[in-house]
């Protein structure tokens, strides 16, 4: 759900979309009256999920249009030491959802005298999301972690209004078409049809993994054009999170 | 944007990568109308010659009419001039079927590969107005034409031989079809080499 | 048989037919996606730029296509061949940059037979691009920057815009990028530039489209043109400042079998001899 995007992106001139029909220069000329609050900020996010680890990754470009107010802006919030979240989309709405939910697991260490579970984060994330039902924050999210009683990795998706899937991999924003297959085939090996299950399924190790997101997120940047700059990466394990930041493109 | 878009109505993806001395070029096998699946062997690759295979993916109606064109274009080409068109003629012939109708476009989206008579490969697409777009590496079009080119960017590499090109070529596909849902439904690969050119229907999702 | 009736020109024929399918096709989209057949055909979101120097000319671009926003061609090459002395860069729709400055190239070369003249004027060039986009009234979206030697008039720089009008100026700028590219101009430039240094400036204008225009992006092509139009120092790739940063050092292997296979047919070349019959 990507509501308006197009609208607002700044062409090279209005000629750019002239070639059209009457009606249809009607139709354009009466949407872009329309009031229209949100913007796509562009960018990639990623998380994947091991046996005991969870890797969260996002590049650093913001982009409005074919501009690039800056090559620097985070798109992850680290959460707890189990739990980080990653959001593309709109730059502003992406702050405000980080921000409120620092707030509330800050709240709920002070009451609970503990850090919130992945999974509450999850439920939290959705509760959020869905309270916005009919003004939503455009934000799409991916939220990996470790489960704090096994230890075990997992990653979540997210629509923009909370529906969610507790997954293995997963992947949004604007080079989302470009990763999501190449994670399919590396991680679920679902084009290996003849193979058995047990031999299909990768199991990666961290360093590995690392590796992998390294190389899609250069993968994107070559044919996306919204995403580039650096990509972010943060592993989560049992003794805390790691981060780390490599260049990409940066044109 | 696929509901509006007559480039995608009816389905259909094709990938196109260049090897050592070999080009390979892959398409699926769905017809359909919208969300509709009609039909599961839609051949999209038209073999011009044993050498030139011509990929065409949009409206069916439009890559039917075009792949005729084609057809008794290359055949005209054949009796004046006693041999077959290089892929470099074909392309510039498809171009400028294209392009003569600017304003009103055949909704089609090329994708020509080839191999010389000494082996070297030719691959090239273009889009709808005939700009024609020659890679070294690999092109892509269709309804997953970005999930193809994410796949290729990541997993092609320069210099393969045809049977890896062809795994490359077949696995770059299927993980690009499995996440569209206007293409699927069945594919097929086809490699050009110094030997002749090699068939393979691939086993796909057929949903 | 370019067309019915050896007719040159567009053919019309499918405009009915594409536009009541839109509209089919649009019933029940939202009406935002109107637009939808301005979007399809390949744009070269752009930088170009030219600039005169003493004695001759430099013409310069960026190497991306566009389609939306997915790279379709990250070499791709802008600066278009219109004789032997005047070159042409494009911004705009791919295919009508292409075509036109194709079509004018042909008119030249005749043009040129057709007086005897050794070099075409550039003035030529430019007047029948602007006539002949005038004529189209836009709809052909090509934004040019035209630059050539002659012996008329030495160095010449023109724009032309989609709609037939024409600059004339030392230097210029043109596409998404053209911004970006005319601030660097607008800092630098002073008159009498040597070739060097209007190579220099030229190359750091499309850098600047480079690094902050998304719709442009990979190397930097550089034309010359000089000493009366008798030489031409074509560039492709005299800067590849954005290489791919990151491969991952251990490949991805597909072994062979990797994908399962239904069904093969392998069709061999066969070497056919002309056989003289005996009798």
């Amino acid at each position: 759900m990507r509501p308006q995007e197009d609208q607002t992106r700044f062409t090279e001139s209005s000629w750019m979309s002239s070639n059209l029909g009457p009606s249809a220069q009607q139709a354009l000329i009466s949407h872009q009256r329309s009031w229209s609050p949100y913007v796509d900020n562009g960018g990639t996010v990623l998380a994947l999920a091991g046996r005991d680890y969870a890797v969260v990754a996002a590049d650093t470009r913001f982009s409005v249009g074919f501009s690039v107010p800056s090559r620097n802006l985070t798109k992850i919030v680290r959460l707890t030491d189990q739990a980080v979240l990653a959001s593309a989309g709109m730059g502003a709405d992406r702050q405000y959802l980080h921000k409120i939910l620092r707030s509330r697991l800050e709240v709920y260490k002070y009451q609970h005298q503990k850090q919130m579970s992945l999974s509450a984060i999850a439920q939290l994330l959705s509760n959020t999301l869905y309270s916005r039902r009919f003004f939503p924050i455009y934000a799409f999210n991916v939220l990996g972690g470790i489960d704090d009683n096994t230890g075990e990795g997992f990653v979540f998706g997210y629509d923009a209004i909370g529906s969610f899937e507790k997954v293995k991999v997963v992947c949004s924003g604007s080079g989302q078409t470009l990763v999501q297959p190449v994670l399919d085939q590396q991680l679920a090996g679902r084009q290996k049809y003849d193979l058995p299950d047990d031999q299909r399924m990768a199991s990666l190790s961290l360093d590995e993994a690392i590796e992998l997101t390294r190389d899609v997120f250069n993968s994107a940047a070559e044919r996306d054009i919204l995403t580039g700059d650096a990509v972010e990466i943060y592993a989560v394990t049992g003794s805390g999170v790691r981060y780390e930041r490599h260049s990409l493109r940066q044109d | 944007m696929s509901q509006v878009n007559p480039l995608h109505y009816n389905g259909g993806a094709i990938v196109a990568t260049v090897g050592h001395e070999c080009v390979a070029i892959g398409a699926d096998r769905r017809f359909g109308q919208a969300q509709l699946t009609l039909a599961c062997d839609a051949n999209r690759l038209v073999r011009v010659h044993d050498r030139l295979v011509l990929g065409l993916t949009g409206l069916a109606t439009d890559c039917m009419t075009l792949a005729e064109r084609v057809r008794m274009r290359t055949n005209l080409y054949r009796l004046s001039e006693k041999r077959e068109p290089r892929p470099a003629t074909v392309s510039a012939l498809v171009s400028s079927l294209l392009y003569e109708r600017r304003f009103a476009p055949y909704f089609v989206e090329p994708v020509l590969v080839g191999l010389s008579a000494d082996n070297q490969p030719y691959c090239c697409s273009m889009d709808l107005l005939g700009t024609p777009m020659v890679s070294e590496e690999f092109v892509a079009a269709g309804t997953c034409a970005e999930s193809l080119y994410g796949t290729c960017e990541t997993f092609w590499r320069p210099g393969l031989d045809p049977e890896a090109l062809f795994e490359v070529t077949a696995q770059c596909l299927l993980a690009a079809l499995d996440r569209d849902c206007l293409s699927g439904w069945g594919a097929v690969v086809y490699v050009l080499h110094g030997q002749g050119l090699t068939v393979r229907e691939l086993k796909a999702r057929m949903d | 048989m370019a067309t019915r009736n050896g007719s040159s020109g567009f053919n019309f024929d499918l405009v009915l037919r594409n536009e009541r399918l839109v509209e089919r096709l649009q019933v029940d989209a939202p009406k935002s996606e109107a637009s939808v057949l301005a979007k399809l055909p390949r744009k070269t979101g752009t930088t170009i730029a030219g600039m005169l120097f003493e004695g001759g000319v430099v013409l310069g671009a960026d190497t991306r296509a566009t389609e939306g926003n997915v790279v379709a061609d990250k070499n791709c090459s802008k600066i278009h061949y219109i004789a032997s002395n005047i070159y042409c860069c494009g911004a705009g729709t791919a295919a009508d940059t292409e075509a036109t400055t194709q079509l004018i190239a042909s008119q030249m070369e005749l043009h040129r037979q057709a007086t005897g003249q050794a070099l075409v004027p550039v003035v030529a060039a430019m007047t029948r691009l602007k006539q002949y986009l005038f004529r189209y009234q836009g709809y052909i979206s090509a934004a040019l920057v035209l630059g050539g030697v002659d012996e008329l008039h030495g160095p010449s720089l023109y724009t032309v815009y989609p709609h037939g009008s024409v600059d004339q100026l030392p230097y210029v700028s043109m596409g998404s990028g053209s911004l970006a590219a005319m601030a660097v101009f607008e800092a630098r430039w002073h008159e009498r530039l040597s070739e060097d240094e209007a190579k220099r400036l030229v190359y750091e204008a499309i850098t600047a489209g480079i690094e902050n225009d998304l719709g442009s992006g990979s190397n930097v092509d550089l034309c010359v043109i000089k000493n009366g139009g008798k030489s031409v120092d074509y560039v492709r790739g005299y800067a590849k400042e954005n290489p791919r940063p990151y491969r991952k050092p251990t490949n991805y292997t597909f072994p062979k079998g990797t994908t399962p296979v239904l069904m093969e047919e392998i069709r061999k070349y066969i070497e056919v001899k002309r056989v003289v019959s005996d009798l």
